[in-house]
């Protein structure tokens, strides 16, 4: 019989397919911290028909899956699955929004998006796969997105 | 075409109708600019020079241009004499300006700070610079240059020479010659050749660019040369800066290889890269584009602030 490295979930959401490596910082960006009072579970390097994947489930709590789509940044292949009564009753491919903001930090020291103003950062998603954002206010494009996530 | 109320931040924001377009209502300046014409269309109109660093050109084109049309200049050239000494963040600042004039002109050392400038005033911000970021009023004059030396922009073979990673007015002015189809080389010192993204762009548009090292041979089938001055102040360190300057210079003998009707242009200030013995021959126009501010900044400043000829 298989052996499941995590319990299923009675209700809430799993994302599944994160990129290896990377459940820690989908958390991150999902604002999902220490402080968050549902249960959540993570699983990295689980084999799978493609390789290695991590999982994320979070107990009572249906994430709106339009708000999960900016974890495509570090996870472009994940997928939102809503479960109710340990059924799936809702799944979703994440898909890149065409803003990211307050996620990524610009990897130009000199934007204005770095000095001290009442702004958050701000990136247009200019290609989704592969994944290619620019600064909205100084235009460049960082080179290693996950290393910027704030 | 409506440009009212517009922020004008990067050439970026403008279709190669709008600025034919910009182009169009330059030319029709040009006897304002001259004094050989006069207007009041932007009577009772102010503007805010927002200098946080230094500029001679771009600042008093955009003075002189509000001023050939009747309106008034606040501001201020120096960030020294300013709040922001007291650490006001360009914000406050921003809104300070735009409830005390109905149009901004902004130059600053951080990129972007225009398109941030721009989020916080009501009235259309005009970048002048920002930091090595964008620049495209300058851009606009320079297109303006070429149309009206050339009288066409597209099938022009264009050379940029210098400082094509610093330059803020050479990445805009790829970008623009690019999206009109002409014909670009980039003739730079290795440690300064123009950042990848650039080249990218103009590879979107159809335009693939040359790169070489060699002026000499450029220079054979060029109509168009830019040059640009390598600046001191975008250079991390002073060694680097000292093993690059001064290695391109433009003198009468380098312009026996070129064209008899190559047109010689540079964004000014310009240091030693341009001998000044070129300024009497026919290709020198870098003091005519000069001039261009002042017709191409009066079509800009009268369209955002919606005055009409």
């Amino acid at each position: 019989m298989k052996e499941l490295k995590i319990q299923p979930i009675k209700n809430g959401t799993v994302i599944d397919h994160i990129t290896a490596g990377n459940a820690v910082k989908v958390l991150h960006i999902l604002g999902i911290t220490k402080s968050s009072s549902f249960i959540v579970s993570v699983a990295m390097n689980v084999k799978s028909k493609l390789g290695k994947k991590d999982i994320v489930k979070v107990e009572n709590r249906e994430l709106d899956p339009h708000e999960v789509d900016k974890i495509a940044l570090v996870a472009p292949k994940a997928s939102i699955n809503i479960i109710r009564d340990y059924n799936v009753v809702e799944k979703h491919r994440v898909e890149l929004p065409d803003e990211i903001i307050g996620i990524v930090s610009c990897s130009n020291p000199t934007c204005i998006s770095n000095a001290n103003e009442p702004v958050k950062s701000r990136f247009i998603v200019i290609n989704k796969d592969p994944t290619r954002i620019k600064c909205y206010y100084c235009e460049r494009e960082p080179e290693e997105i996950s290393e910027r996530i704030i | 075409m409506n440009l009212k109320g517009k922020d004008i931040i990067s050439i970026k924001d403008f279709s190669k109708k709008e600025i034919n377009s910009i182009l169009k209502f330059s030319k029709k300046m040009i006897p304002y600019a001259k004094g050989e014409k006069f207007t009041n269309i932007l009577q009772g109109k102010v503007l805010s020079t927002l200098f946080f660093e230094p500029s001679t050109r771009t600042r008093l084109s955009f003075e002189s241009s509000m001023n050939r049309l009747g309106g008034r200049v606040i501001g201020f050239a120096d960030p020294i004499s300013t709040s922001q000494k007291k650490g006001e963040s360009l914000s406050d600042t921003i809104r300070m300006a735009d409830s005390y004039s109905d149009v901004i002109v902004i130059r600053h050392p951080q990129e972007g700070a225009a398109r941030l400038a721009a989020e916080f005033s009501e009235g259309p911000v005009l970048n002048a610079g920002d930091g090595a970021g964008r620049h495209p009023t300058q851009c606009l004059l320079d297109l303006f240059t070429i149309l009206t030396e050339k009288k066409a922009i597209e099938n022009n073979n264009v050379v940029l020479l210098g400082d094509l990673k610093y330059g803020r007015t050479v990445h805009s002015l790829a970008y623009a010659l690019a999206l009109y189809g002409a014909e670009l080389t980039f003739v730079s010192p290795n440690s300064l050749k123009m950042p990848k993204e650039v080249s990218e762009e103009c590879k979107d548009l159809g335009v693939e660019p040359k790169y070489t090292s060699n002026l000499e041979k450029a220079i054979k089938d060029a109509d168009v040369l830019y040059v640009t001055r390598i600046q001191r102040e975008r250079f991390p360190d002073a060694e680097e800066y000292n093993r690059v300057v001064g290695i391109y210079k433009i003198d009468n003998e380098l312009l026996k290889y070129a064209n008899d009707d190559l047109i010689i242009m540079h964004p000014l200030p310009r240091v030693t890269e341009i001998d000044p013995e070129v300024d009497k021959t026919k290709h020198a126009v870098y003091f005519k584009q000069a001039f261009n501010g002042v017709p191409v900044r009066m079509a800009l400043l009268s369209s955002v602030l919606g005055g009409e000829l």
